[in-house]
């Protein structure tokens, strides 16, 4: 906030496009923390520089980076910014949950009073809101027409420049390197309740367990790392070049790929002594796992389907057991004295 | 890179041309360029032309004047497949 704008409806606070460093602390915080869901902004209005009556009027999620994304991408541009309470949870996810949507819409108008505030009756609402906002109910209950504007808020000032006019690139939703990446250290740091005691018990299994089992338990964590690197990192950034559609498949594969080099090594330390059905039971292990966990990044992505997901753990699910179950057996039966040898 | 492509065949985007009445909202809302147009103004029938782009968000659906639209929305997620609950998605 930089002061204050006076306007036919009051005082409006005023924003900048420039972050500051404590917003962009709070951005790196709240993509991995567990803070995630309360990084909110104060509903309501807001005007960015120095907005008029014939200002564009923008809507914005009450997600701060929602908020932030869309003020930083608009360098030099007067608007005014009309802030709905969507819990904190950002455009894609509330449209799709209803609290971006006609209703809450509606309402937010009429209590910013927008329609005294400026001269003009439209509205320009992110494209993917289109799920939780119908248009025609918004203009009948506000007098407002709604115009979708750009996916990404990057394309926001070519729009404007346009007349509001979206190009057929502008209205298509893509997941590039650089948007995957950012979805990583969320990924992972939704698996640490389950993935840290797992690390730690097997951490204390080597410690205490001797030769044999010691050897295992380290193996096992070192196994535990792989998959996670291969499921929750390699698949996403790797995502168009892994072979295949189903996201189990594409896991499956980065699982196979981060096992070769621990094969080899293995392999090239003959004092580990490893039983042979070590060399089929870490692929299975590694693969299954790496596989279930890329099935994870399906609800991150902005192109996957319910039917689709659906067919997906159906098929895949099986198949991810059944690897697990093996790989366990093999492990154990490779070290029972009968045949360890 | 070509576009990022999820299992075809799968969508329950249908598609009713005898009702669509020309607007062109579908193809402003739609994040996949599921529907298309020979034209560039308003009036002529859309249709569908990449189904299996679809990721049945329900954008279409929700904002389609006239009906000519149906799918069954839901969120593309494992974890909601799971627990039978979107909201764990998001
Ligand atoms: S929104 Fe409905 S009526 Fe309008 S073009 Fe699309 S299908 Fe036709
Ligand atoms: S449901 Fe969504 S992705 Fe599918 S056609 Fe409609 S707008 Fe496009």
């Amino acid at each position: 906030m930089v002061g204050e704008q006076a306007s036919p409806v009051g005082a409006v606070p005023r924003v900048t496009s420039t972050l500051g460093w404590r917003d962009r602390l709070g951005t790196l915080l709240v993509r991995c923390g567990p803070g995630r869901m309360q990084y909110l902004v104060e509903p309501g209005l807001y005007a960015l520089h120095n907005p008029g009556p014939d200002s564009p009027v923008l809507v914005s999620a009450n997600y701060k980076l929602s908020f932030d994304h869309l003020r930083r991408r608009l360098g030099g541009i007067d608007a005014w910014i009309l802030v709905l309470d969507t819990g904190g949870i950002n455009v894609w996810c509330a449209a799709g949950a209803g609290s971006f949507g006609s209703t809450n819409l509606v309402r937010q108008i009429q209590e910013s009073e927008i329609p005294r505030l400026v001269n003009h009756r439209r509205l320009i609402v992110p494209q993917l809101a289109a799920p939780g906002v119908n248009s025609r109910l918004v203009t009948q209950n506000s007098g407002f027409q709604v115009l979708f504007g750009p996916v990404e808020a990057a394309d926001l000032p070519a729009y404007l420049v346009a007349g509001m006019e979206a190009t057929p690139a502008m209205r298509r939703k893509n997941f590039p390197l650089s948007q995957r990446a950012v979805l990583i250290p969320v990924e992972v740091f939704q698996n640490l309740k389950w993935l840290l005691p797992l690390l730690l018990s097997l951490g204390l299994l080597s410690w205490l367990g001797g030769e044999t089992w010691g050897t295992l338990a380290s193996m096992g964590a070192l196994a535990l790392l792989l998959a996670v690197l291969a499921g929750q990192v390699l698949t996403p950034l790797l995502l168009p070049w892994l072979p295949g559609r189903a996201f189990a498949l594409k896991g499956m594969v980065a699982g196979l790929l981060v096992t070769l080099p621990l094969l080899a090594s293995a392999h090239a330390s003959p004092g580990l002594a490893l039983p042979g059905s070590d060399f089929l039971a870490w692929p299975l292990l590694i693969g299954g796992l790496a596989s279930f966990l890329a099935m994870d990044f399906t609800g991150a992505s902005t192109y996957t389907s319910l039917s689709g997901v659906t067919k997906e753990v159906r098929m895949a699910g099986p198949w991810q057991v059944a690897a697990g179950v093996c790989g366990l057996l093999l492990l154990l039966v490779g070290r029972l004295p009968v045949w360890g040898g | 890179m070509s576009q990022l492509r999820y299992l075809a065949g799968v969508s329950t985007l249908e598609f009713f041309p005898e009702l669509c009445a020309g607007c062109r909202t579908c193809l402003d809302v739609c994040p996949h360029a599921v529907f298309e147009s020979d034209q560039e103004s308003a009036g002529k029938k859309v249709r569908v032309g990449d189904r299996d782009a679809c990721m049945e968000c329900g954008a279409c659906r929700h904002n389609c004047p006239t009906g000519a639209i149906t799918v069954k929305i839901g969120v593309g997620c494992a974890q909601a497949v799971f627990s039978g609950n979107a909201e764990t998605c998001c």
